[in-house]
């Protein structure tokens, strides 16, 4: 289809001045202590890391890093702060709680989002229109369920399980707090929550939250570290119940750990998403649906499209408008509100990205980037597609987390299903037609914990979301999402 | 002419075969476009551009010789106290004015766009409409806006649309022929959809949403889907057609959204006013407001600005 | 209310006029008509507007106009909408505890009918996305379709608040048939028909969309026949438990087959008299039959 006479220039025209959210109204400390008992606590270790901005590679802040003995410490607060106030407040009054929380991201909103951005590359557009308002939605959510359990599982009386361990992902650094901590408080429970170690800002202003929303002290406690810090949590024997969401690799690691303990758990893993476009679907949507499934959030998303399989005769066209989609996507500065794709969260994922991005080509994939320039410091990838691959390829295969699409043709719906289902993973799954029929068909058939239909990566408080096979075990969100935190008796 | 003597070359595409739109996923692409940010060098190039894209219209049974010769004035004059402002690219009026403007604005670069074909309903005979046309076309009008015969579409009779239209663009001769869709008529993104491709196929040169007489005018989501038929038709054929939106768009920074939108659909050929149409009668004051507040830094107030 | 000024020394106060909420907006009863309202001592508090039936039409016209467009507002924004009135009243409690106390209440008594208000909006503030998720189904039909079945609102639906509850009452009426996507017209308790006035001043800076809630003060002998008669009015909620006016609410109600409501007797400080039935009772069940296929 594209010729000479028919190509269309996005570059080199008008172009838009830069656009940066101002910093002049957030407050990020110097320093960060663990978050214990109500109080900001200095590590035993007194040893700190830093968090650094993906962006520039400056250093953003000093946050401490927590061992055994702090998490320790963090469990046994929680556990002070369960057999206290918290398991025998009235549930009404907990709900209150969390609607304050909820109040308050609101109130701050404009400072989470650009924290959000600084600290883990993802553009302001998105934190500001996604991952906070998302975070301060499952707190109302959640918290009109306190008081309203008995409707949730008829039949059954529901209770608190205690003290949950929970480990979060760096993707979306507030959203996952929220999504952990929200369902977490309304059932009664008290938290240990691990951020990842590359983002652990937006969790310390959320203690700073939660400490003047004036939850009684240790129902929220919040502790820094890599990888040793998680697994101090996982294996600590105070902790009742662990909630983590990350890698299939680490899922796998600790539900061998929690083997043999009677801690209750939850994995809300890896993915590989099929995205199917049927010939009839409407196309310029579809396009959008494409764009939206993999570059959103640089592609660091479980439940990303990664995988598209596109009705062999619309491929041509679906791919051409593709491809000039994504000349008008804006890579760089992640702070500027014009930014689609902001910066890659480390430069160890970068490394990762990369190097699938030479595996795909040395397997004989055609790749196109966009031809967008790039800024000299920092972590970037520019949005990239792989043409010509199949199955068989790493690069369909194996879960990315980057802004990286592997493109397959098909000819029948079995073909495409079957296709879809050829993976370990289940997260998510993407149909596009306009034939309704289709789409209950396509939703029976791919073994995947959330299809979208017509539309990709949307969340919502009210919606569960997990995996089949290896992307997970249980559901967060939703009513569903309650079962997670809570024992249900007869 | 009958239309037995229409140029054959012009066929009737399978409409069945155009692309379906969905409307949620429209509305979030048109959200996206409206959360860019557009400031300093790139918000006063947008400014410019805008009035450079305006037709300046009035479409009303009390217009007057007096109104349209002020009409041309305000679109000779934007606002001289800014020095180098661009014109706008066109004055827009009916047939019977077209010979008042062609005097007004002799020689001074501003296209002269006539609506015609029995303008808003189009509920006339072809051969009034051609008359209509050829009259204006006579009188000196570079430009031609013609209605579709919305009934006729909206019983499934495309032929007949098509014809008219391929008609229409015979006897326009060389002025251009702009296709007024009236898409607050047609109900459906589907149909907008459809009728775009319809009235290209039929040798429209540019197409445009509304008459301004029907409410809703043009939308952001609306002008979407005819642009995306725009750059699919470019992509088949490698001809361009414009693209006009009008009526409703009465702010600077609605009009900037449509550039984004423009720019970010169809690139950076159809950022001129060859390619690029509003049609507005308030929108220019409000653009004007903007550039001398971005020049002065202070808030400006309607009653610096005449209004024409 | 001149004596009230002598009790605060001084300063003269100013009097508030009680007027009725329709559509957003605070008019005077077009009947021109008032009953007073006296504390224990016979003294008079307040002129209080004695609705007519015009005004009931009038309310009608205003929650049909407004009930689509309620009903289309998305699940978490009417909860965000619910709990934005329970966070005005709360700033306004001592109004409230005060006018209760006008109307004979004790401190107390007073107090605790404003804070359960509160906890009562907040209650069902958070039932606004869920209700569907308990009462909603997927039903597994025999044959290749997905079948399911959501709750939406009934419409416009009247309602005679208790008597006896001047706050509370009026505000376990409203919040559940509101956060369901009804629109209501709400006839206040005619002995404390104050707070329900001022509750209109609440919701009136609440977000919510003028025409959603309308209250009325007036005489039950003479507006409960509207209320249940009214043939664009789809359901009457009642809270009297008299044999005789329930008799008549049901045989006009079924004029154009309302579905009728009956709340009598309920205490409503009680815990066990807040639930999402008080939701369900206002709607009706719809199913959707789609086929499965390729």
């Amino acid at each position: 289809m594209a010729t000479p006479e028919n190509k269309l220039a996005f570059d080199g025209g008008w172009e838009y001045s830069p656009a940066p959210e101002s910093t002049d109204h957030i407050k990020v400390a110097k320093k960060y202590e663990l978050f214990i008992g109500g109080d900001f606590v200095a590590p035993a270790s007194g040893k700190y890391f830093d968090t650094i901005n993906p962006a520039t590679e400056e250093r953003l802040s000093r946050v401490a890093l927590a061992s055994d003995a702090d998490v320790d410490k963090a469990v046994k607060a929680a556990r002070k702060a369960y057999n206290g106030a918290w398991s025998k407040m009235k549930p009404a009054d907990r709900g209150k709680y969390i609607y304050r929380i909820a109040r308050i991201i609101q109130e701050r909103a404009r400072e989470f989002a650009a924290i959000e951005s600084l600290d883990g590359g993802k553009p302001i557009r998105e934190a500001r229109d996604v991952d906070v308002p998302l975070a301060a939605a499952h707190f109302f959510y959640y918290a009109g369920w306190a008081d309203k359990l008995e409707y949730a599982f008829p039949g059954r009386r529901a209770r608190s399980m205690g003290v949950a361990g929970q480990i979060i992902p760096w993707n979306f650094p507030l959203l996952m707090a929220a999504w952990k901590l929200a369902p977490a408080l309304a059932c009664g429970n008290t938290v240990v929550l691990k951020p990842a170690e590359t983002t652990p800002l937006t969790a310390m202003k959320l203690a700073e939250a939660i400490a003047d929303a004036g939850l009684p002290e240790g129902v929220v406690n919040i502790v820094t570290g890599a990888g040793d810090t998680g697994a101090a949590i996982v294996s600590h024997p105070g902790v009742d119940k662990i909630a983590f969401t990350g890698s299939t690799e680490v899922g796998r690691i600790i539900q061998k750990a929690l083997a043999g303990s009677n801690k209750k758990y939850t994995l809300e893993l890896g993915g590989k998403a099929a995205n199917i476009i049927f010939a009839d679907a409407a196309i310029d949507q579809a396009v959008e649906g494409i764009v939206n499934g993999i570059f959103f959030n640089q592609g660091h998303v479980c439940c990303a499209g990664s995988r598209l399989f596109v009705q062999e005769s619309v491929a041509e066209e679906v791919i051409q408008k593709l491809k000039d989609r994504m000349e008008t996507l804006i890579v760089g500065d992640p702070l500027d509100k014009n930014t689609d794709i902001g910066a890659i969260n480390s430069k160890a994922q970068l490394e990762k990205i990369e190097s699938y991005l030479d595996i795909g080509k040395q397997e004989g994939g055609e790749i196109h980037q966009s031809s967008c320039a790039v800024p000299a410091s920092g972590y970037w990838c520019r949005p990239t597609i792989f043409t010509g691959v199949s199955q068989s390829n790493r690069v369909v295969q194996e879960e990315i987390f980057g802004p990286v699409l592997a493109i397959q043709t098909f000819r029948t719906f079995d073909e495409a299903v079957s296709k879809a289902n050829n993976t370990p993973y289940g997260l998510s799954g993407g149909v596009w037609t306009d034939k309704g029929a289709k789409i209950f068909r396509m939703t029976q058939s791919v073994r995947a914990g959330v299809i979208w239909a017509n539309t990709f990566n949307k969340f919502d408080p009210t919606s569960p979301f997990g995996g089949y096979k290896e992307s997970g075990v249980g559901r967060e969100g939703g009513l569903h999402g309650l079962d997670a935190y809570l024992v249900l008796e007869a | 002419m009958s239309l037995a003597a229409v140029d054959t070359k012009r066929k009737l595409p399978d409409l069945d075969r155009v692309p379906r739109v969905d409307e949620v996923g429209v509305n979030e692409r048109v959200a996206r476009f409206q959360s860019r940010s557009i400031k300093k060098e790139s918000k006063l190039a947008a400014l410019r551009m805008v009035l450079s894209m305006i037709d300046l219209t009035t479409l009303e049974g009390q217009d007057t010789p007096g109104k349209v010769r002020q009409l041309c004035q305000k679109a000779m004059h934007l606002h001289d106290s800014v020095p180098g402002l661009p014109h706008v690219a066109a004055v827009c009026v009916y047939p019977t004015m077209v010979g008042v403007a062609r005097k007004a604005l002799e020689g001074r670069g501003i296209h002269i766009a006539s609506v015609a074909t029995a303008f808003p309903s189009g509920q006339a005979p072809l051969s009034v409409k051609l008359e209509d046309t050829r009259m204006a076309v006579e009188q000196g009008a570079d430009e031609i806006d013609m209605v579709i015969s919305r009934g006729a579409f909206l019983a499934g009779d495309c032929a007949f649309v098509f014809d008219e239209i391929a008609a229409i663009k015979e006897a326009c001769g060389d002025a251009h022929l702009k296709v007024i869709l009236e898409t607050g008529e047609l109900g459906t993104l589907d149909r907008v959809r459809r009728a775009s491709v319809l009235a290209m196929h039929a040798g429209a040169d540019f197409i445009k949403t509304s008459t301004g007489k029907i409410q809703p005018a043009a939308t952001m989501q609306v002008t979407l889907v005819m642009l995306q038929a725009i750059r699919d038709y470019f992509y088949d054929t490698g001809r361009m057609v414009g693209m006009k939106p009008a009526g409703g768009i009465s702010s600077a920074k609605l009009a900037i959204h449509y550039l984004v939108m423009l720019h970010e659909t169809v690139g950076n050929a159809w950022m001129t006013p060859e390619w690029f149409r509003f049609g507005a009668s308030s929108l220019a004051n409000d653009v004007l407001m903007q550039i001398v507040k971005q020049q002065t830094g202070v808030y400006q107030s309607a009653d610096y600005f005449s209004k024409d | 209310m001149a004596t009230k000024a002598k009790r605060e020394g001084a300063r003269v106060p100013v009097a508030k006029t009680y007027k009725i909420y329709i559509d957003g907006k605070f008019p005077r009863t077009e009947s021109g008509r008032y009953f007073t309202l006296e504390d224990d001592k016979g003294r008079v508090i307040a002129n209080v507007c004695r609705g007519s039936r015009k005004d009931f039409r009038n309310a009608t016209v205003a929650a049909r106009k407004a009930q689509a467009g309620w009903a289309g507002v998305n699940a978490y924004l009417r909860g965000q909408i619910l709990y934005r009135i329970a966070e005005m009243l709360e700033g306004r409690r001592e109004q409230f505890i005060a006018e209760l106390k006008l109307q004979g209440m004790t401190r107390r008594a007073a107090l605790n009918e404003v804070d359960a208000s509160i906890d009562r909006l907040i209650y069902f503030a958070g039932w606004a996305d869920k209700y569907q998720q308990v009462f909603s189904a997927v039903n597994p039909v025999a044959s290749s379709h997905f079948n399911f079945s959501v709750l939406e609102p009934t419409g416009v639906v009247s309602i005679i608040a208790p008597d006896e509850s001047g706050l509370l009452g009026l505000v376990s009426n409203v919040a559940p048939t509101i956060v369901g996507g009804n629109t209501c017209i709400v006839l206040a308790s005619e002995s404390m028909p104050l707070s329900a006035v001022s509750f209109a001043e609440v919701l009136h800076a609440s977000d919510v969309p003028a025409g959603v809630v309308n209250i009325l003060t007036g005489l039950r002998s003479e507006l409960t026949e509207q209320f249940a008669s009214h043939m664009d009015v789809n359901a009457v909620v009642f809270c009297d438990g008299k044999r005789d006016t329930a008799k008549m609410i049901q045989e006009l109600a079924a004029d154009n087959i309302k579905r009728v409501v009956a709340r009598g007797d309920i205490d409503w400080h009680s815990d066990s008299s807040q639930h999402p039935y008080l939701i369900r009772d206002t709607q009706e069940v719809k199913t959707t039959w789609h086929p499965i296929g390729t």
